[in-house]
């Protein structure tokens, strides 16, 4: 594999997908959904307008969470479950930085459950993408909290026992104020969520359908599997969050794709903390001075 | 200038104010001047059972709750019941004597009995002055101003409770204070005001305060007894000095927000117990690959699991020595005394800044949850920082950058994110020079002998500046006592006791645990005699260490894991049958029980 080391380029003119472009190729199966994503965010980049250093990719681990090596960005490929938490801690010290999470179903929903309930929660300023596939794919094919029931996998040889979560209800349940599902094929609506994510001052999450096409009986069949039922969410009032809600839990063939819902109310936790106010704290001077520090010890004696 | 050595300890359950009393009582030792050390028995109640307050106070500087106790106050009948064999002889125990109408016999203490019905004006007759009349009581025995006392319940009550409160508490200070004189014998021993007036803290308070000093700017926690103090330190304090506090869901996410956090450049540390470490030990082997700079505070308590949550040990050693999978570089520091425990944190800071890696300050209960004086101008605001080789801003390499680059230190200049031309992926994943995966995309075995050699080499440069243990006596002692961390207080004043006693004794003491220079430590291993290593666990945690790391094999053991920190004799008396016996282990018998 062509390797290089890395280097800036400070970028001409209005940013393209191109200039985010990674050093490193992904290493995907063919057909695979995540490129879909990949390419979305890349256009999601360039359309923010800001410098490549100007933003920081976090990731997990599993094939998904490959993606920060594939976008020309700050990045890290943080532990399994892990990078939400990283993240927020990372948006704290800089909260100038356009802080992005991108990994799977079984990093954000299953091992790092806790984190995104209360990541959403906090409702601190940072765009989630999962790309939910629905199985376990580096680990090849178990199953995830998304496989649906019945399902035969490495895992589950007799068929899936429990019921896949729902991540488009829970996120409305559990605070985040940007909600929305999208479906790796549809690029252009895929970007633009993601941008919009990234403009929303608050926690953005969008779950992508994003076909495995090795374990889920090739590309043909998961392709067409989806499409078939995927449509858009239609007369639906994002800012109502109950409605937001009936439409997320609602049940058969067809899977409604689109911004669910949308708080613009809600101020973001980093807005909140009244520190940030001087500018990112990784640029204040460091310690405090001796004036501080002798109130400190006045309370003491 | 007379010297003395006195302890006022304070019994009760929780609810009745054994803190407030403690605290007043502590505060006016304090303003007087004189040393003060505390440890607080309770157990994990947050109201019920029984706590015991121990207030050691000197006119020589103290590191330890000592030996003895002078005065008790006991705020009810169970505190009476359990501790009055507790006092020494000739000391004095004070109780309430509308709830006791029967003592059991000691002829050889003064009983002082006070009637809160008729020392106070408390209809409601809910007891809640009843430890200012009896501390007002014990500060008469010892000859300190009321007037003292007075302020102190001013300022602890005036701004949440108001001027009735004050009114009320201040009229029962005065009417036990001068009950006290009219029906009390004082003790010989009677305070005299020294210069300066001193502050008091606790190890948590002063290892938040060193994390300040130190640049701290992002603290993320999970409660967990006993390191919350340092939490309840930050959180109060965050605004004014621009310094980020944040509780989490859960250690895991405590730990992976610190360094999300240290890696886009602040200084970031997390304080945590046993059970919380344990959930951080994949992130801390993370912060090792990704070579980023945090500092983990674990004040140990018993163990193991939940363990003992309010009570002391050094269980944790090999737990912390062995957090998380694989080879990577690594500091492990623990403080040998309140004080030092702030000196700690930016000694750290700039040594984890420098190297790159996680640095974890080992310490327990018995320091962290202890209170001690000390002279305001004994905390340096303005210590040293040093963090090492930063990029952060554009222009400080020309052209191309590797986050990873192979050097002879080990040490790769460290651009954060947002620095324009720098940038670059961190990753878990072994990874090339640039930050590329290894493992995923190819796995090239010279590629990773070269980068894990590279991480590695940072531990010599580590090493090399860790100062070797300490070494206090004779170097012709009969018997050396070595000790690491919180017991360098307590092993001192034994040894002071041991040499008193006609036994030359010398004190070997680590706080640099890891990594060790073998050379370094074996040099002062050598000045060593009859070695007894004293610890705070059940299996000799330490002891195994030094062995795999030096060759060095103690001759005896003095080991402690009831929960209760050692006192002074404990080890002395330790030192004293291993000497005499053909044994090798003495473990010692805690008097005090709870």
């Amino acid at each position: 594999m062509a390797r290089r080391a890395r280097r800036e380029r400070p970028i001409q003119g209005a940013p393209t997908a191109r200039d985010f472009k990674g050093d490193v190729t992904p290493d995907w199966c063919l057909g695979c959904g995540d490129f879909g994503v990949l390419n979305a965010l890349q256009n999601a980049y360039a359309k923010l307008g800001r410098g490549n250093h100007d933003h920081l990719t976090v990731s997990g681990i599993g094939c998904s969470s490959n993606l920060p090596g594939y976008v020309k960005t700050y990045g890290m490929h943080t532990l399994h479950g892990r990078a939400l938490a990283v993240a927020t801690g990372a948006k704290f010290a800089n909260h100038e930085l356009n802080v992005v999470v991108t990994g799977g179903d079984g990093d954000g929903y299953g091992i790092g459950g806790n984190h995104f309930i209360h990541t959403m929660r906090k409702n601190i300023d940072l765009l989630y993408i999962v790309m939910n596939n629905e199985t376990y794919g580096l680990t090849v094919g178990q199953a995830s909290p998304t496989t649906v029931v019945g399902e035969q996998t490495k895992s589950t040889p007799f068929g899936n026992l429990e019921t896949p979560l729902n991540p488009v209800a829970m996120a409305i349940v559990a605070g985040a104020t940007y909600v929305a599902r999208a479906f790796s094929s549809q690029g252009k609506e895929l970007a633009e969520l993601m941008y919009n994510g990234m403009q929303h001052n608050g926690f953005a999450f969008i779950d992508v359908i994003s076909p495995c096409v090795t374990w889920k009986g090739g590309i043909q069949k998961i392709f067409d599997h989806w499409k078939e039922r995927v449509q858009p969410l239609e007369d639906h009032d994002t800012s109502d969050r109950a409605a937001a809600l009936a439409e997320a839990v609602k049940t058969g063939h067809e899977t409604q794709l689109g911004l669910f819902y949308h708080d613009t109310s809600r101020q973001s936790l980093n807005e909140m903390e009244p520190v940030l106010e001087k500018g990112p704290i990784a640029h204040q001077p460091l310690g405090i001075n001796q004036e501080q520090g002798d109130a400190i010890i006045e309370q003491m004696m | 200038m007379a010297k003395y050595d006195f302890a006022i300890a304070v019994g009760g359950a929780p609810g009745q104010g054994i803190e407030t009393a403690g605290k007043s009582i502590s505060q006016i030792c304090a303003r007087y001047g004189l040393n003060v050390f505390t440890y607080t028995a309770y157990q994990s109640l947050i109201r019920g059972g029984h706590s015991f307050l121990t207030i050691r106070i000197s006119s020589e500087p103290i590191a330890n709750h000592g030996d003895k106790i002078d005065l008790i106050i006991a705020l009810d009948r169970d505190s009476l019941e359990k501790h009055l064999p507790h006092v020494s002889p000739g000391g004095a125990l004070i109780y309430n004597s509308d709830d006791v109408k029967q003592v059991p016999e000691r002829d050889d203490i003064q009983l002082c009995p006070i009637s809160y019905k008729e020392l106070t004006n408390d209809p409601d007759r809910k007891k809640l002055m009843l430890n200012v009349c009896a501390s007002s009581v014990a500060l008469q025995l010892v000859g300190v101003d009321l007037s003292m006392l007075e302020d102190i319940i001013i300022r602890a009550f005036l701004k949440r409770k108001g001027q009735a409160v004050v009114d009320a508490n201040v009229a029962a200070a005065r009417a036990s204070y001068n009950y006290a004189a009219e029906h009390f014998t004082p003790f010989e021993t009677q305070f005299e005001k020294q210069e300066p007036a001193l502050a008091f803290g606790s190890g948590n308070t002063l290892m938040a305060m060193g994390g300040a000093a130190a640049g701290v700017k992002f603290y993320a926690a999970y409660p967990m007894s006993p390191s919350t103090g340092v939490l309840h330190w930050m959180a109060p304090n965050a605004r004014d000095l621009g310094i980020i506090v944040r509780q989490c869901e859960d250690e895991i996410s405590v730990i992976n927000m610190v360094i999300g956090a240290a890696h886009v450049g602040s200084r970031a540390m997390c304080a945590t117990s046993g059970g919380g470490f344990a959930l951080m030990s994949e992130a801390i082997g993370s912060a090792g690959m990704m070579e980023i700079p945090i500092v983990v505070v674990n004040v140990q308590r018993g163990g193991p699991s939940t363990g003992l949550p309010t009570k002391t040990e050094q269980g944790d050693l090999w737990q912390v020595l062995g957090a998380s999978q694989g080879d990577f570089p690594k500091i492990v520091v623990s403080p040998t005394s309140i004080m030092d425990g702030f000196d700690t944190i930016p000694e750290l800071f700039n040594l984890v800044d420098k190297f790159q890696c996680p640095g974890m300050v080992l310490t327990d209960l018995s320091l962290a949850e202890g209170h001690t004086t000390f002279a305001p101008d004994a905390i340096n605001w303005q210590p040293e920082i040093d963090r090492g080789e930063l990029i952060t801003e554009q222009g400080q390499t020309d052209g191309e950058y590797l986050r990873y680059q192979i050097t002879d230190s080990g040490v790769s200049p460290r651009a954060i994110p947002g620095t324009p031309g720098h940038m670059h992926v961190v990753a878990t994943d072994d990874h090339d020079e640039d930050g590329g995966l290894i493992s995923d995309e190819f796995t090239n075995p010279h590629k990773r002998r070269d980068i894990m050699e590279k991480r590695q080499r940072k531990m010599e440069g580590i090493a090399e500046r860790l100062p070797p243990p300490t070494f206090e006596g004779a170097e012709d002692a009969e018997v050396t006592l070595i000790g690491w961390g919180s017991t360098h207080g307590v092993i001192s004043e034994a040894v002071q006791q041991l040499n008193e006693a006609g036994i030359a004794t010398s004190h070997i003491h680590f706080k640099w645990l890891y990594p060790i220079d073998e050379d370094a430590v074996n040099a002062v291993l050598s000045k060593s005699a009859h070695a007894i290593i004293v610890e705070c666990n059940y299996t000799g945690q330490f002891a195994r260490f030094l062995r795999g790391e030096t060759g060095f094999k103690a001759d005896g053991h003095i080991r402690k894991y009831d929960g209760e920190p050692f006192m002074p004799h404990h080890i002395a008396d330790g030192a004293r049958e291993l000497l005499d016996s053909k044994t090798d282990l003495y473990v010692p018998y805690q008097e005090i029980v709870v």
